[in-house]
């Protein structure tokens, strides 16, 4: 990495100082003077019609200045695609699940709102529910939305090659049923937003959002404003991780419309009980995966039939379903590929996107059910990986999947060298297997994931660079780092184009009235996206520079190099400026100049995205991981604990080590969480486990020495070579963690979360539990 | 409304408090020191952190009224001006933050770790940091900073 001077830098993040301060300003941190509380009336059942709503005796309790209810919306509603629009700010006939929001009040203080809410008559007739997606899709089941009477809000039909032929020639054949398990993101800071909508029809927001340009469409649709009119300003935000802070929630949509009927602003902040009960969450999915091998453990097919179970509304749903099925065909060579798709609606709270999306589903199937097909043939779990690894391709080459999309560096193989060489997997057998009750096992995995995701023309980014005069510089773009480190990547970028130092760069957080148009956080987008926009625009500006320079020193502008804030002459380096100084010469010659700099992100998508068939390109590049986990099983309770994650991650270049580091702990901890601890426990579409102390993530004392290896691929098409960091490794963790308890216990477990009762459970039918 | 008083990083405060205000609620909206995040409010995440008479404490789940004649550090009194605690600076060194929700929560409980425990091990720290919750980092980096404090405050740095 010689060549760069702020590139693969082990700088700090440019938001730290704020942040160890308690100076970062979040949602919930920002007031105006008059202002109200929000609050959110919800429904006590699942499904109910709506037959009436009296306000009455709450718009009379002193201190409430505003009641509203789903008819105050005119008929609004949202969703991914214009097809599937069913989701309403608040019910407005019937409810789809328990506490969907009914009513809202603004008041003068927090308390008075939430006892306005109380006093919300709503006479309901109580419908009969369904909360099973397999029971949902049976004739005659309760139907939840009427344009779609059978229940199935998405599904697709893709089929590659010639599946039933190859499952024909197989020697082996496995089919298996496998469960995702129902979890929530898991972010920390509740979402929140001040808004406010003045007097002249212009609507101010400071809300929580990873997405906040998705926010500033729906705000223009809902209010039936210009988009000019729409001013998201962006807080800090307390993490994301995909679903809610990419959408609208309620108390959103809400605030605004109580600010515009009280001409005040209006404040929400949902309980972290809301968060639990009401945000979104990840599908939980059952996979019935088939899946044929030679003799020798070559992969001939795979055929995917996954339910993901929807909740009660689309929200983002059919890219779940199409991201589900599109990563089947990485990492591993896969001549025959079949995917048959059912979202599913039920009266559970809805289901949307989540880091790993899709991918995660398939991925834990397929790399679980592989390492059983190992077992079967005899043959070493690392080499049938390795049998059936993609190969890097050669620089200029790619390889094509059946699907059609195209992988031009894959460091899978070199991952896969790299975990297996670390002592963790390599002494596996020098280590102690038992110790008392607790039996030890390693596990390892090798999955993909994909970078850049880049569907339509509307998710287009752009970015402007402007020099100061003083030889600093400003970077605007419409990015969001909801945590992941993105705003220092960026500015990392900005420095290294320009040949400036990283501290000469700014940049603020995103506001719509000034900054660029930009879909947001999610898809591991940011880095690549963003970046390339960065990276054209710092291109433009020093270009205008460099004129300037090559007047004033009468060469041409080729002739000159900026690094580390100077600037010299190629062919004599001793004549040298500061950057300082051409600024001021390019700023004030002549009649003066402005130098801006601008650029958009232009990686092509050579095939757009075909939801109904399965093809296109979802994105511009793959990240692989290969992931090794040391654990221990107690055999009597069933109890877990992890010892050691040994991750491999091929990020192309690591541009930001320490945030390459970061993501890959923090996802693989968060993968951790969906492999062994979390799961909503629902009855009826009521969530049991509706507390942080019920609902279980994982804890410091919980979590694994983590040692993260970078593999270097330097891919084409991202920024300095850069692919993903983050979804990988959370990819990559449940599958490592179930083929580690199958090690540890000789069982395969199929069903995540693997619980100690599962866990116990498992070990009696087998006879293998210690008493 | 109650009366109370309470020293809050070195400043007197003489507040009007309803009797069921958290000692969270006052500190962020009557004081308007917003350091203190509320995650879950009922104590499980440690966002609130903050340290009454030496001992760290989820300031949700203490009512203003309990507090009063007490003194509270929160996040906002540790730097000296614009000079950061060894443990801030670890921190940033390190790069032991993402969203940094629960930073402020979490370098307060490490103070309080580091005050009793000038050389923990990794064990001692990750039981030390029990109460506070962080979905981004996976703790790592986290742990890695804490240790790095535990050496800067030996070296008197």
């Amino acid at each position: 990495m010689g060549k760069y001077s702020v590139i693969g830098k082990r700088v700090p993040r440019i938001d730290a100082k704020e942040k160890v301060m308690g100076q970062a300003k979040y949602a919930a941190d920002y007031s105006l003077a008059d202002m109200l509380w929000c609050k959110v009336a919800r429904a006590p059942f699942a499904h109910a019609k709506i037959l009436n709503i009296d306000t009455s005796k709450a718009e009379r309790l002193p201190g409430v200045k505003a009641v509203i209810t789903g008819k105050d919306f005119n008929g609004w509603t949202w969703g991914f695609m214009a097809t599937t629009r069913d989701e309403p700010p608040l019910a407005v006939d019937k409810v789809r699940y328990l506490h969907e929001g009914v009513a809202a009040v603004a008041a003068i203080d927090e308390d008075i709102a939430e006892e306005a809410c109380e006093l919300i008559k709503v006479d309901y007739e109580e419908l009969p529910g369904v909360f099973d997606p397999e029971e949902a899709m049976k004739p005659g089941a309760p139907v939840i939305h009427a344009y779609r009477p059978n229940n199935v809000s998405v599904e697709y039909h893709w089929n590659f090659g010639d599946v039933e032929k190859a499952f024909a020639e197989s020697y082996l054949i496995r089919e298996d049923r496998f469960e995702t398990g129902r979890v929530v993101t898991g972010f920390l800071e509740p979402p929140a937003s001040l808004a406010y909508y003045d007097p002249s029809g212009y609507i101010t927001v400071w809300p929580a959002k990873q997405s906040p340009y998705f926010h500033y469409r729906h705000l223009a649709g809902c209010f039936r404003l210009p988009l000019s009119k729409i001013r998201v300003i962006q807080p800090y935000i307390g993490g994301g991780f995909g679903g809610t802070k990419n959408d609208s929630v309620a108390g959103d949509l809400c605030t605004v419309m109580l600010s515009k009927k009280t001409g005040k602003p209006v404040k929400f902040i949902y309980t972290m009980q809301e968060v639990l009960t009401t945000c979104r969450r990840r599908h939980n999915m059952t996979i019935y995966n088939k899946m044929g091998m030679t003799k020798d453990g070559i992969l001939t097919a795979v055929e995917s039939r996954v339910i993901g179970h929807g909740g009660a509304y689309t929200a983002i749903g059919p890219l779940t379903m199409f991201l589900t099925g599109y990563g089947t065909p990485v990492p591993y060579k896969l001549p025959n590929y079949k995917y048959d798709c059912w979202r599913v609606f039920t009266n559970n709270p809805v289901s949307a996107a989540m880091r790993g999306h899709g991918f995660t589903h398939t991925r834990f199937a397929c790399d679980a059910q592989m390492g059983m097909m190992a077992e079967e043939l005899g043959i070493d779990p690392v080499e049938i990986k390795m049998r059936n690894a993609i190969d890097n391709p050669k620089p200029g080459e790619v390889y094509k999947a059946v699907t059609g999309f195209k992988v031009k560096t894959c460091g899978i193989k070199e991952a896969l060298k790299a975990v297996t060489e670390d002592t963790i997997w390599a002494d596996r057998d020098k280590m102690p297997r038992q110790e008392g009750p607790v039996s030890y096992g390693v596990g390892l995995s090798g999955t993909a994931y994909h970078g850049g995701a880049r569907q339509l023309g509307h998710q287009s980014c752009a970015a402007t660079i402007r020099i100061c005069e003083d030889g600093t510089v400003n970077l605007i773009t419409g990015a969001t780092d909801c945590g992941q480190g993105s705003d220092t990547v960026l500015a990392m970028i900005a420095a290294e184009e320009l040949g400036v130092r990283y501290e000469d760069i700014s940049i603020k957080r995103v506001d719509t009235a000034y900054t660029p148009v930009d879909p947001g956080s999610y898809g591991s987008r940011v880095t690549l996206l963003a970046g390339q926009a960065t990276q054209f625009a710092a291109r433009d500006a020093k270009k205008q520079l460099l004129e300037a320079g090559a007047k004033a020193w009468k060469v041409k502008p080729d002739d000159i190099e900026i690094r580390n804030a100077v600037v010299s002459l190629k062919t004599n380096p001793e004549k040298q400026m500061s950057f300082e100084k051409l600024t001021k010469i390019a700023c004030y010659e002549g009649a003066g100049a402005v130098i801006l700099g601008r650029g958009h992100s232009d990686y092509g998508i050579d095939e757009p995205l075909d939801f109904d068939h399965g093809t296109g390109e979802g994105g511009i590049n793959f990240s692989f991981t290969a992931q090794t986990v040391r654990l221990g099983v107690d055999m009597e309770t069933g109890k877990i604990d992890v010892h050691d994650f040994i991750i491999a991650h091929d990020a192309g270049v690591p541009l930001h080590p320490v945030s390459v580091e970061s993501q890959n702990e923090g996802g693989a901890i968060q993968g951790l969480g969906q492999a062994i601890y979390e799961c909503f426990v629902m009855e009826k579409g009521k969530t049991h486990n509706s507390t942080l102390l019920d609902y279980k993530m994982p804890r410091s004392t919980d979590v694994p020495d983590i040692k993260v290896i970078d593999i270097i691929t330097n891919d084409p098409d991202g920024p300095f070579g850069a692919k993903e960091a983050s979804e990988g490794s959370h990819v990559s963790t449940p599958p490592a963690v179930i083929d580690a308890l199958h090690s540890a216990t000789g069982v395969w477990f199929k069903e995540l979360p693997v619980t100690p009762e599962k866990i116990v459970k498992a070990l009696k039918e087998q006879g293998k539990w210690m008493k | 409304m109650k009366e109370i008083m309470l020293n809050v990083n070195g400043n007197e405060h003489t507040l009007q408090v309803k009797p069921w205000a958290t000692l969270l609620d006052v500190i962020r909206e009557d004081i308007g020191l917003t350091g203190a995040k509320e995650g879950c409010g009922e104590g499980e995440c440690g966002a609130c952190t903050v340290i009454m008479d030496g001992v760290a404490v989820n300031a949700c789940l203490i009512l203003a009224v309990e507090a009063n004649g007490k003194h509270i550090t929160t996040i906002e009194g540790l730097a000296d001006g614009e000079k950061l605690h060894p443990i801030q600076q670890a921190f940033v060194d390190i790069g032991g933050l993402q969203c940094g929700f629960c930073t402020p929560g979490m370098i307060l409980s490490a103070k309080i770790l580091l005050d009793k425990n000038q050389d923990p091990t990794d064990e001692e720290i990750r039981k030390g940091l029990e109460g506070n919750f962080c979905r981004c980092t996976g703790y790592t980096k986290i742990i890695q900073s804490i240790k790095a404090a535990a050496q800067m405050l030996k070296e008197g740095r």
